[in-house]
């Protein structure tokens, strides 16, 4: 029965496959049916990965992951094997992806109404949600960077899905290039694996480093390694220093943004942590959440000061993003991944209502036959509130959410990873206190730019005759919207709205045990008893009858004991970030006790320097691309003038070469055998003078002839 | 006086040398085949005179005959030879049908 279970989730991740094929083959004569068609597809698919979730989370639960594996092909004595597996987290990614795709679909059929190419669309995204499922139900890494690279090209298509625009194909480039940077670490960190321990199967590596083994025998390597497939995670979740393309991607049609740039595609950098996330070394786990602390601050500071709704929900998502890999950095594993999930409903819900925002804006643009403004500049809406009150509703639902607000999910997650990097300073110390420091200035910082967001785009009156013209939208734009905003509730999660502990999701997923040898782990990452152990024989040997004695010890680890007891304290300075930040958006936006403008002018560099997102497109610009274009530049003049150079060099002494052999052959060969040929003619022009054709002459030749032979034979 | 093979051997050379000083020296065409009339009967004389003494016999006499009807066909292609000849430069000096050597 397990392996019914393995079999739907694979015909789960074929369907989208189908969708694409039909669409792509036959979608000019579907035409305008192509949507309808793609999201019924879609529709199936995700009653069937819910029933693929259910069996496996509720029936199946004993069995940690339901796998299989097959020999794809060898070469001399290698077996390149290769399969699929399921385990909690990975059906629950099933859901999440085909849930959001088919609300993206449904919510498409709309919104790309009247696009020239609007089969291609839907073709496209089910080609994305093949990939995306790909990465998700795969067992070993060579499958994975196969999908992985397939969600990379599907994103590069829907990116530049206008290419018409310059802008949109520049985006497209961007987002690919930047996350090859990524894969390419990606790749090594795989092959280093591989040339270790001869498979790309998970559990062939992980037993392997269990056993002890280490790449080039040393453990250092063992962290280089985690940081090299961590570089994949950095390239397609948006880490800093990779974090540039994802802005640039919303040149794309914003339900993909919806889709793949918020929810689903950038998730799959957290989720590949999280799915490797037992190799770890305490130096990679160290560097990973210094590296999701910054983006997360960095990008929660520029999205304070952006204009376009989409620009802010972007820096929005690297920072939610950045919140998820610091969180697994710190080892806080379970919220790591909750936050994915809950991120990616919200965030959802936020892109699709931008989506929804902007629809009606542009409907209304077109209405009035304006072609000048812009129709995502947050300072062109207000009051949107009034002419749009449902997308409103859903709207300050995720903003909640996002902001972690109580009773909402993004409360929850959100709460449990501030929890655990408090915990993690606290007991590793020193300059780790910086991240849980980042966190919290980023949490304040994210119910800073939402509010400012909401007030700016919903409240008040309406900053332009546009604004006032929007209407609200339809069903098939509506439902998706008003569906996420009921996921975002504590309730779909747990119980009590302030104890995710309760709930069903941190029961499902539970940390898995390291696999690092204990020398180079976090000692509170280890299982408790063992620690406890361990602890009580160095300790005081006669009470270690106690600890064993006490298996309702509910705690995994130090860890999660620590985070444990963090949990109210982490919960009020959120809170307290929170309010902070939405009470400044009030007084800057709404009663104007603060005037933003004079703040603006005062701190102008500030404003300036995030308001061009820290330089680092310039900076990128200055070094990077000038720095290969120079390189291309001097390879380019290289090739002209050396390697053309010595070619042409070659071509001449050839051709000069042949110059003198053609001379030769003109005059001394051709001249030989004229001369022959101009001889004969001369001697046969002499000769001829005997043939006088008259028959007396020849006889008396032959006669004379007869009479030689006659005196010299006889 | 005895008359022997020589004899008839000086006669048939004169009568050979007669014929051939007939085909070289001879303008007209009638002239020069009289002229191989002569060179054939020199051979038929050279035949019988063989087989009469020096013991070719009875295939002397037959390769004279055989010689006498290959004039006599010889005679009537070259007659009409000169007759086209003739047809064709209205007249038969053999000296200036030279043609062929064109």
């Amino acid at each position: 029965m397990t392996k019914d279970t393995l079999l739907l989730s694979f015909i789960v991740l074929l369907i989208p496959m189908a969708s694409f094929l039909i669409n792509i083959f036959f979608g000019n004569k579907l035409g305008r049916k192509s949507g309808i068609v793609g999201t019924f597809i879609l529709g199936i698919d995700l009653a069937l990965a819910i029933v693929a979730a259910y069996n496996k989370l509720f029936v199946f639960s004993e069995e940690p992951v339901i796998q299989t594996r097959i020999e794809w092909f060898n070469l001399g004595t290698v077996n390149f094997d290769i399969g699929i597996g399921i385990d909690n987290i990975a059906t629950i990614m099933l859901v999440v992806v085909t849930l959001i795709s088919f609300l993206v679909h449904l919510f498409s059929t709309v919104y790309m109404k009247g696009d020239r190419r609007y089969p291609t669309y839907f073709a496209y995204l089910g080609l994305f949600t093949f990939s995306m499922l790909g990465i998700v139900i795969t067992n070993n890494f060579l499958l994975m960077y196969i999908f992985w690279e397939l969600v990379g090209i599907s994103s590069y298509l829907l990116i530049g899905f206008w290419y018409e625009k310059g802008s949109a194909a520049n985006a497209g480039k961007k987002a690919f290039i930047t996350n090859r940077i990524g894969d390419l670490g990606f790749f090594i960190g795989i092959m280093i694996l591989f040339f270790t321990y001869n498979s790309f199967m998970f559990d062939d590596i992980f037993s392997g480093i269990a056993s002890g083994k280490m790449p080039f025998n040393n453990p250092t390597m063992l962290t280089v390694t985690g940081i090299c497939i961590f570089m994949g995670a950095i390239g397609k979740s948006a880490q800093f220093p990779l974090h540039v393309w994802l802005p640039d991607a919303m040149e794309g049609p914003t339900p993909v943004s919806a889709l793949i740039h918020a929810a689903t595609m950038v998730a799959a950098g957290v989720y590949l942590v999280t799915k490797v996330f037992v190799m770890f070394t305490a130096d990679a786990l160290t560097f990973i959440a210094l590296t999701g602390a910054i983006t997360a601050f960095m990008s929660a500071s520029i999205a304070l000061v952006q204009r376009d709704f989409k620009k802010i929900l972007a820096f929005s998502t690297i920072s939610q993003l950045g919140y998820m890999i610091m969180s697994l950095g710190v080892g806080g594993y379970t919220n790591g991944f909750f936050h994915l999930v809950t991120h990616a409903w919200f965030k959802a819900a936020l892109f699709l209502t931008a989506g929804s925002v902007i629809y009606a804006m542009h409907e209304s643009i077109h209405h009035k036959n304006d072609h000048h403004t812009d129709a995502q500049d947050i300072y062109n809406m207000g009051g949107l509130r009034k002419t749009m009150p449902w997308t409103y509703l859903t709207f300050m639902i995720a903003t909640f959410a996002l902001s972690g607000i109580p009773f909402t999910s993004g409360f929850l997650s959100k709460d449990g990873i501030l929890a655990g990097t408090l915990a993690y300073a606290n007991l590793t110390g020193g300059w780790h206190w910086v991240i849980p420091v980042l966190g919290y200035l980023a949490a304040g910082m994210t119910a800073f730019y939402m509010f400012r967001l909401t007030i700016l785009a919903f409240h008040g009156e309406h900053k332009t005759e546009i604004a006032r013209n929007t209407k609200e939208n339809k069903l098939p734009i509506l439902f998706p919207l008003v569906l996420l905003a009921c996921l975002s509730f504590w309730f779909v999660y747990s119980s009590n709205p302030f104890e995710a502990s309760e709930g069903w999701f941190q029961e499902k997923v539970v940390q898995p045990v390291s696999v690092v040898p204990e020398t180079s782990q976090w000692k509170f990452l280890l299982p408790e008893m063992a620690e406890g152990q361990a602890h009580n024989q160095g300790d005081n040997p006669e009470n270690s009858d106690v600890v064993q004695a006490s298996p309702e010890n509910t705690y995994l680890n130090r860890f999660h004991e620590e985070s444990h007891h963090f949990h109210y304290l982490a919960m009020g300075i959120s809170l307290f970030m929170a309010a902070l930040g939405i009470m400044l958006a009030f007084m800057m936006y709404k009663f104007k006790i603060i005037n933003a403008g004079k703040l603006e002018v005062r701190f102008k560099f500030l404003h300036s320097f995030l308001y061009n997102r820290w330089y680092f497109d310039e900076l990128y610009q200055a070094t990077a691309i000038v720095g290969t274009l120079a390189l291309s530049k001097s390879l380019s003049w290289f090739d002209t003038y050396i390697v053309d150079g010595l070619v042409n060099l070659s071509s001449y002494i050839i051709r000069f070469v042949s110059r003198l052999t053609g001379l030769f052959d003109n005059y001394v060969i051709d001249g030989a055998v004229n001369m022959a040929s101009t001889f004969t003619g001369y001697c046969g022009s002499k000769i001829r003078k005997l043939q006088t054709g008259k028959v007396q002459a020849y006889i008396v030749f032959m006669l004379l002839g007869i009479l030689t032979m006659i005196y010299f034979f006889v | 006086m005895h008359i022997g093979l020589v004899h008839y051997l000086v006669v048939s050379a004169l009568l050979f040398s007669m014929g051939l000083f007939a085909i070289i020296s001879r303008k007209h065409a009638i002239l020069v085949l009289m002229g191989i009339e002569l060179v054939l009967n020199a051979a038929n004389i050279n035949f019988i005179a063989f087989a009469k003494y020096g013991g070719m016999n009875i295939e002397g006499h037959v390769a004279a005959i055989f010689v006498i009807i290959l004039a006599a066909t010889e005679a009537a292609i070259a007659l009409a030879i000169i007759l086209n000849i003739y047809q064709h430069f209205r007249h038969v000096n053999v000296d200036e049908v030279d043609d062929l050597k064109e």
